[in-house]
């Protein structure tokens, strides 16, 4: 046991047991702060592993991004402050199914790599990250920012009942304005 | 290090998230289980690149990347991928269920009807006008 190894047992049981409490609270804003921790957990795993970036873009975009989007969704949806009833189904296929997942993964992951030492790896430094990016994987990288405009585009299509919700009005039966050009959508919009 | 410790950390927090989408009820608790699912999956790329060394090998090259760029530490490129994907997932899903919350006022999966165009009494009796104000139906 070294002392990667008692970070990676502390880290990992951190990120498990936070997050098998995400997953029974019964409070929605808890449910969502334990998020927070199982995350920051992976993150220091991340940073144990030699994944210097990624730890970093994980504190970013999860902790810092991610979480909050769902703890707004939380608060727009008027979740109570108390425990709430009736969050969940009957566990039994549930437990089922995830436990046999989670377990039987965990077996075989054992019985793959046994209890091996690996050599420690370096600190992975961004340099090395931004060579492979900009080196081997550009195509799939250019490709992602296509999906993240296109996501953009349709998460505020979506929540826009002036260009979203047409079919939700029928005492204006307009045909034309069925596909409205975005200009004329948006001269349409009442302060 | 022993690479397995994180590879189990990995596998068990997928078996919390499948038990999670399964279990709840709540479609926002749903999404943080699949973040969860999709955080040990990442864990499992990042620590796949410290045990296996992946790279790719014997595989020709592609014509749009740049000579001997295929060396390891490809897990970590695609840990990032993953997270700009679920930083896409998240706001697209909250923003269906933001949106049928408005309609319907429930966040619960189990009510979402599929055949009906929501004019069902009962549920739908609010919908949304033109204006983004709700009229009773």
């Amino acid at each position: 046991m070294t002392v990667a190894d008692v970070l990676l047992l502390a880290l990992g049981a951190l990120a498990v047991g936070s997050g098998a409490l995400v997953v029974t609270s019964s409070h929605l804003v808890r449910a969502g702060l334990y998020l927070v921790v199982s995350l920051g957990a992976i993150a220091g795993l991340y940073l144990v592993l030699g994944a210097e970036l990624v730890a970093w873009v994980q504190i970013l975009v999860y902790v810092g991004a991610v979480v909050v989007l769902l703890l707004f969704a939380v608060m727009l949806t008027r979740a109570p402050i108390g425990p709430s009833a009736g969050l969940d189904r009957p566990a039994f296929p549930a437990v089922l199914i995830g436990g046999g997942a989670g377990l039987g993964l965990a077996v075989l992951f054992a019985d793959a790599f046994r209890w091996v030492r690996y050599p420690e790896p370096e600190p992975g430094t961004a340099e090395r990250v931004g060579e492979q990016i900009f080196g081997a994987w550009v195509l799939p990288f250019e490709v992602l920012s296509i999906l993240l405009l296109s996501a953009l585009v349709g998460a505020i299509v979506l929540s826009r009942p002036d260009i979203g919700a047409r079919r939700s009005t029928p005492e204006q039966p307009d045909p034309d304005q069925a596909n409205p050009d975005p200009a004329t959508a948006g001269g349409e919009v009442k302060a | 290090m022993h690479v397995v410790i994180p590879y189990v950390v990995g596998a068990l927090l997928f078996g919390l998230g499948v038990y999670g989408v399964l279990r709840r009820r709540n479609a926002i608790l749903v999404l943080m289980a699949v973040e969860l699912m999709l955080n040990a999956v990442n864990l499992i790329l990042v620590t796949a690149d410290v045990s296996l060394r992946s790279a790719l090998t014997g595989v020709a090259i592609e014509a749009w990347a740049r000579p001997g760029a295929a060396a390891p530490g490809t897990g970590g490129v695609f840990a990032l991928f993953v997270i700009v994907l679920a930083a896409a997932e998240v706001g697209v899903g909250l923003a269906i269920v933001l949106q049928y919350y408005r309609m319907r006022r429930a966040v619960i999966t189990d009510e979402v009807r599929l055949d009906a165009d929501g004019e069902e009494p009962g549920i739908g009796r609010e919908r949304l006008d033109a204006d983004g104000e709700r009229v009773a139906g």
